[in-house]
């Protein structure tokens, strides 16, 4: 799971990361009070929204004085945003925070992220901070300076002054980083994230080092014993229908293609959409129907898929291992009923009583088309969808 | 012989009595598996499916002999009943739980260094040996006894690549799971049928997410001429957008290194037939066989 910016400051903060302090608006005309209160001649507005490359995009803006603030809040608050990070379609803003801004004298990068390899975590730092950092990797490997911390380990002191070296800190600023790494590593450990990237860190004119900004992602599995992330979770980022397939139980994922897919199984879906891309044709979704693949359940995702108005034709691709095939396609023929399903459906299933399952989905009377193996249902789909 | 799971292993089931652990202990003994009991806390002494249950797995221990588990806990205990077996010395933990924190399973990467238990999993259906017998949620039936090896991260993708080698048939299929910091790897399972007799040729499927497949492809360009085995393999996820988590906690694309054409072209690179659809698996892994 994501949160915002200022999300994230928050919860860095209470570990002891140094961030500016600001506030989140909803509406313009909160923008007053904030400006008045904050008292500083320079802030920056920052549109708050789950994608990078915001500032060149126009999300992000510093800004002298009340009137400029509010204007800027204005301009901002529901405007589309389109950064490189959230597709041509953008992202609608509905929150802004307005933050102290500093005079910067360097930037910094760092980032923590689990190592998949060691089953530890990675830190990646570099001095050249406030740019893209995959830029920087490839076009000066020498500038990335990693640190990979054994699982379970900690981010020691001796760590921590050995990247702000690396880093070329000195002094009060190197110890002022060195306060901020260990922070955040705490507070990467505490919160089951899978990723926190402060970019940049600055170092400002009176030597301090700040977090001025802050990607913050948190591990799924570990929500149930994280309220206080799970609470940050703003649906707005969602696409309505993975919203009500995650509430569901149902892994979907939203793609840009015009087939849409039921498929039980993470990699079978996966397959499924591999195979459908190989002939020509391409996935309006990722989706599996985690766990058991019942009647109810089928007929519960068929419903969600058929609802995407971009889906021209679906491709359902059940291997049940133990459940009975007639089952799954008297849920499907049910489903079709409900929805009054004038869209092609091909329907791929194993397991035992497929030959039952079979006749049900043949005479049912519907356009669907089942199919004995995956590979034929894939031509099957994509021939389909293109005669349309 | 095969691998892992042999008529010699002795296994028992954690969270027994639940309806995950009763559901698939019911077919596992229905596949004659040499199920010898479960444990379940505060149930010891019961009697569940005709086979004791036991408080601890090393009470378990000591009146069966076991030496492996299938762990069927809730995630917020899998990580506890996977080292409750550690200690107690297991050969093999097949942990087929889904959901488990990372940092639990971070924990468990740590306890276990230097253990000789074998981990494999979680979120993985688990070690099936056609013919003798299985721990996890493999279907039995989709499985013939043969000489082919399959180690795949997804559970449904393993049940394909049996159907799609049932010419050939398997010696054993290790799901090795889907989840970022697991515990059997390609490389200790291709090293495992390998050096397995009863085994000619390996099916390896993976998926977009970590290297752990570019590491395989390492491992097998390291093989001498004499001692190689033909290699068919899939990687799934070569039409996932980057950045998007797809089911399984790990098959994320987060850099260039974990994309599906990445780990398919070094696994090329490593003389690894490529199926380009895993339809084609069976036809791959024949092909394979034909040019050693």
């Amino acid at each position: 799971m994501d949160i915002h910016e200022y999300q994230a400051k928050q919860l860095i903060s209470k570990f002891g990361v140094q961030v500016p302090v600001g506030e989140v608006i909803y509406q313009p005309h909160e923008a007053v009070t904030v400006a008045s209160w904050l008292n500083e001649d320079d802030v920056v507005v920052k549109c708050q929204i789950h994608a990078g490359g915001r500032g060149r995009a126009g999300g992000i803006k510093i800004c002298k004085g009340q009137e400029e603030i509010i204007a800027e809040v204005d301009r901002m608050i529901g405007m589309k945003l389109v950064t490189p990070q959230t597709g041509p379609e953008g992202k609608i803003v509905s929150r802004v925070y307005i933050e102290k801004a500093y005079n910067i004298k360097s930037e910094l990068y760092f980032c923590i992220t689990i190592d998949r390899e060691t089953g530890g975590n990675t830190i990646i730092a570099s001095k050249r901070g406030g740019v893209n950092i995959e830029e920087v990797a490839e076009k000066s490997p020498q500038d990335i300076f990693k640190v990979k911390l054994g699982p379970g380990n900690k981010l020691l002191p001796h760590h921590a002054r050995t990247i702000s070296y690396e880093l070329g800190l000195k002094g009060k600023i190197a110890r002022a980083a060195q306060k901020n790494f260990i922070a955040l590593y705490e507070a990467f450990t505490n919160l089951d994230s899978s990723l926190l990237e402060v970019n940049p860190f600055v170092v400002t004119d009176k030597e301090e080092v700040v977090a001025v900004d802050c990607k913050a992602s948190f591990d799924d599995n570990a929500l149930y014993r994280q309220r206080q992330v799970a609470e940050m979770k703003d649906d707005n980022e969602y696409d309505p229908l993975e919203l009500e397939a995650a509430r569901h139980d149902l892994n979907y994922v939203k793609l840009d293609g015009d087939i849409g897919l039921m498929v039980n199984g993470a990699g079978l879906s996966m397959a499924t959409m591999d195979i459908i891309k190989f002939y020509g044709g391409k996935a309006a979704n990722f989706m599996d129907v985690a766990g058991a693949a019942t009647p109810e359940r089928v007929a519960a995702a068929f419903k969600l898929i058929y609802r995407d108005k971009d889906v021209e034709g679906i491709l359902i691709n059940i291997f049940g291992g133990m459940m009975r095939c007639n089952d799954i396609a008297q849920g499907l023929v049910n489903a079709a009923k409900d929805v009054g399903l004038n869209k092609p459906l091909v329907v791929r299933l194993e397991g035992t009583n497929v030959e039952m399952g079979m006749e049900i989905l043949k005479s049912s009377g519907f356009p669907i088309t089942p199919v004995p193996t995956m590979d034929q249902a894939a031509r099957e789909i994509v021939q389909l969808v293109k005669k349309k | 012989m095969a691998v892992l799971i042999t008529k010699e292993t002795k296994i028992i089931c954690q969270g027994f009595t639940g309806a995950q652990g009763t559901f698939h202990s019911e077919r596992a003994i229905a596949y004659n598996t040499n199920l010898v009991g479960g444990v379940t806390p505060d149930k010891g002494g019961m009697t569940h499916l005709d086979l004791p249950v036991f408080n601890t797995i090393a009470e378990a221990k000591k009146v069966t002999n076991c030496n492996a588990s299938g762990v069927f806990v809730p995630p917020p205990f899998a990580a506890d009943a996977i080292l409750e077996g550690v200690e107690a010395e297991l050969d093999l933990i097949v942990c087929i739980t889904d959901g488990i924190p990372t940092s639990d399973m971070q924990r468990v990467r740590r306890e276990m260094k230097g253990s000789k238990t074998r981990l494999v999993g979680p979120n993985c259906p688990g070690v099936l040996t056609p013919g003798v017998g299985k721990i996890g949620i493999i279907p039995g039936h989709i499985c013939k006894p043969g000489r082919i090896g399959v180690v795949s991260r997804s559970g449904t993708l393993s049940y394909e690549s049996a159907v799609q080698t049932s010419e050939l048939g398997q010696s054993t299929i290790i799901g090795i799971g889907g989840d970022p910091v697991n515990g059997t790897n390609f490389v200790d399972a291709l090293e495992l049928f390998l050096d397995d007799p009863d085994t000619d040729g390996i099916v390896l499927i993976g998926e977009i997410g970590g290297t752990a497949e570019v590491d395989g492809a390492d491992f097998i360009k390291s093989w001498g001429k004499k001692i190689s085995k033909p290699v068919a393999g899939f990687v799934a996820g070569a039409a996932a957008p980057k950045g998007k988590k797809l089911g399984h906690a790990g098959a994320i694309v987060s850099s260039g290194d974990e994309t599906a054409d990445a780990k398919k072209e070094a696994l090329k690179s490593a003389g690894v037939i490529v199926a380009e659809t895993i339809t084609t698996i069976g036809d791959a892994m024949i092909k394979a066989m034909e040019k050693k």
